[in-house]
């Protein structure tokens, strides 16, 4: 009963001065709606790297060459892995169920006059399933036409697109860097976006990319898929294992290369987010912060211009935690108010900056409910000094304040 | 000297006010001025009494103590039967919303609230259940009853006052008091008030105004009257005993 004519009061006295009210309010207002899309875009940025690693699969493991030190300071790729050691990889890890081996490069593809630059991946015909790739059009290459370094192309979806548009690619002649290859198949896109897309690039036969476009007789990468339920540390330790004795590396020397897994990748993702996002969340506390001082300024001046009301409010029988908790909660309604009010701006600034950077920030109830409990806080802490020299007032003198 | 200003033999139980060796002490830079230099003197139950003195003379520093609103700094005060002049704090907010209706020169209503809400607020504090009820059926008292959603910056001087009276009246206080409750309005409306107050008198409510209004003061039955921190004349010369 008292609660609600007090509630009813101080939503008055807020309505009584609307604009210092929002003044007041704008510091919760921005604290809060940053808090808000912060967290949006890190929550955004986190579900884009686990997209793509679902993409990938989780029972991916990668091989990547090792880079050389020298004196602290890295230099460019070892040239170390070999076709061998991806089919050594195969026949003596017996968890290691599919391998294969990566050439990587990048070229001008051209259709007639349609022209674009991508990544032109030599692989063999199991990388579709290592890397969860299926053929939306056409067929994957055959066991033959890698033996026999034959110019066949499967096309990524984007890539496809953007060559052919409308029409048939299957079949076709394209030329990637200068070499003319036939179109065989198109893959089903995965949808990833960004400049690593898993949809644009050509798959080509390893043979085919090392001998007659990169020149090369190393491998820029080794992919593995391992048995679903088997131990990833162990594996990746017969892999390293097997690379070690072929590579003839020994004890207390460095690799020339490393093992890479897909929780690995995912750890290193989701810290670089979360770094980020505490960063910027720590800026957005801030703010909120000093959204309170400015809450806790506009409540030291209210709590002076009422002092006739208070002293009124005591000669009627209002006793000290009345008076105190009738400040606060006017301290406590304007910080909640500018919180709701900073969830709908920090929502639409994270919808605005989804368009316009094309990638999705994920608004999480958590975070919503987050803020506005720190907006509360705030409010809390920021109104207390303010009502308790309101409750703290002698009536007699409160009363004879002019 | 007691006696002199004690209402005329009443049963112990009869008494709403007795103060007794009242002092109170305000420094004022480097000399201590006695506001209150002994006040000692009692009301009866269903006494309309006047409280008079010029300005300076510490009337208003014994409204403020006989209103609870701090505690003399010695003296016995009893108010309704309760010793009230060593509390403090919350348990003096308590007793002034138990005993005390006040009404000032000011009206010191709210303003942001309507005058049944200003007139709930006592209500509230104290905790009662059905504030809205009886807060309708002092405004009727007051003859406000048709006013009772309009805020005080849509009544005039003497409405508010009204609302203010139905205010002190609603917690059915042991003591009204009113400091100057016609000073800040006309003649006529002046007339009206006090008329009120003969009302509530009337009714058997204690009636304690603090005045320099000779007018107001002598339609009081019995006037004490405050010269330098002590009591001048005796309650005799309004009893005429």
């Amino acid at each position: 009963m008292l609660f609600w004519t007090t509630l009813k009061v101080a939503l008055r006295s807020l309505l009584a001065n609307k604009l210092r009210s929002i003044l007041s309010m704008l510091g919760i207002i921005i604290g809060v709606g940053a808090v808000i899309a912060m967290l949006a875009v890190g929550a955004g940025a986190q579900k884009q790297v686990l997209d793509h690693v679902t993409a990938l699969g989780s029972n991916l493991i990668m091989v990547m060459p090792g880079q050389p030190r020298s004196g602290g300071v890295r230099g460019g790729s070892y040239q170390t892995l070999t076709v061998e050691d991806a089919q050594a990889i195969l026949a003596e890890v017996p968890e290691v169920e599919k391998a294969s081996p990566v050439a990587r490069g990048n070229g001008q593809f051209k259709y007639y006059n349609k022209n674009k630059e991508s990544s032109i991946m030599g692989v063999t015909l199991t990388y579709l399933g290592i890397r969860n790739f299926s053929i939306e059009q056409g067929r994957n290459f055959t066991v033959s036409e890698v033996e026999q370094r034959v110019k066949v192309a499967v096309l990524g979806a984007d890539t496809a697109e953007e060559l052919f548009g409308e029409d048939d690619p299957i079949g076709e002649q394209i030329k990637i860097a200068g070499v003319t290859f036939k179109v065989v198949g198109v893959l089903k896109a995965k949808g990833t976006q960004g400049p690593f897309s898993f949809d644009d690039q050509a798959l080509v036969p390893y043979t085919t990319a090392m001998d007659r476009i990169l020149g090369t007789d190393y491998l820029s990468e080794i992919d593995l898929e391992i048995a679903e339920d088997s131990d990833q540390e162990a594996v990746q330790a017969a892999i390293e294992d097997v690379l070690r004795k072929r590579h003839a590396i020994r004890a207390g020397q460095d690799d020339d290369f490393h093992v890479r897994n897909m929780a690995e990748m995912v750890e290193t993702a989701t810290s670089v987010t979360r770094t980020f996002s505490l960063l910027l969340g720590s800026v957005a506390a801030i703010s909120l912060v000093v959204g309170g001082i400015g809450i806790m300024n506009i409540m030291l001046v209210t709590v002076t211009e009422r002092t006739r009301e208070i002293g009124i409010r005591k000669a009627i029988g209002a006793k000290d935690r009345d008076i105190l908790v009738q400040f606060l909660l006017e301290s406590i309604l304007m910080s909640a108010l500018g919180g709701v009010v900073g969830v709908g701006a920090g929502v639409s600034v994270a919808q605005v900056s989804s368009l316009v950077s094309g990638f999705t920030a994920v608004v999480e109830p958590v975070s919503v409910a987050l803020a506005l409990s720190f907006a509360v806080c705030v409010g809390v802490f920021f109104g207390f000094y303010p009502a308790r020299r309101a409750a703290a007032l002698d009536p007699i003198e409160a009363l004879s304040y002019e | 000297m007691t006696a002199e200003h004690t209402p005329a033999a009443l049963p112990e139980a009869d008494f709403v006010i007795r103060a007794q060796e009242l002092v109170k002490t305000f420094r004022l830079g480097e000399t201590i001025v006695r506001a209150l230099d002994g006040v000692s003197f009692a009301v009866g139950r269903g006494e309309k009494v006047a409280i008079t003195g010029p300005s300076g003379s510490g009337k208003s520093t014994l409204m403020n103590i006989l209103g609870c609103l701090g505690p003399p700094d010695e003296g016995e005060y009893v108010l309704a039967g309760e010793p009230v002049s060593k509390l403090s704090g919350n348990r003096l907010a308590e007793i002034r919303n138990k005993y005390i209706g006040f009404v000032f020169q000011t009206f010191n209503l709210l303003p942001r609230l309507s005058a049944v809400e200003n007139v709930e607020l006592p209500l509230l504090y104290g905790g009662v259940a059905d504030a809205p009820q009886r807060a309708q059926e002092a405004l009727e008292t007051v003859g406000l009853g048709d006013r009772m959603r309009h805020e005080p910056s849509q009544l005039s001087g003497g409405q508010r006052q009204r609302v203010a009276i139905a205010r002190a009246i609603v917690t059915d206080p042991a003591i009204l008091l009113a400091d100057e409750p016609t000073g800040n309005l006309d003649q006529s409306t002046g007339q009206e008030i006090m008329a009120l107050f003969d009302d509530l008198h009337a009714q058997g409510r204690t009636v304690i105004m603090v005045t320099h209004d000779q007018e107001v003061a002598g339609r009081c039955e019995r006037q004490i009257h405050i010269l330098d921190g002590r009591i001048a004349n005796g309650a005799e010369d309004a009893r005429g005993d």
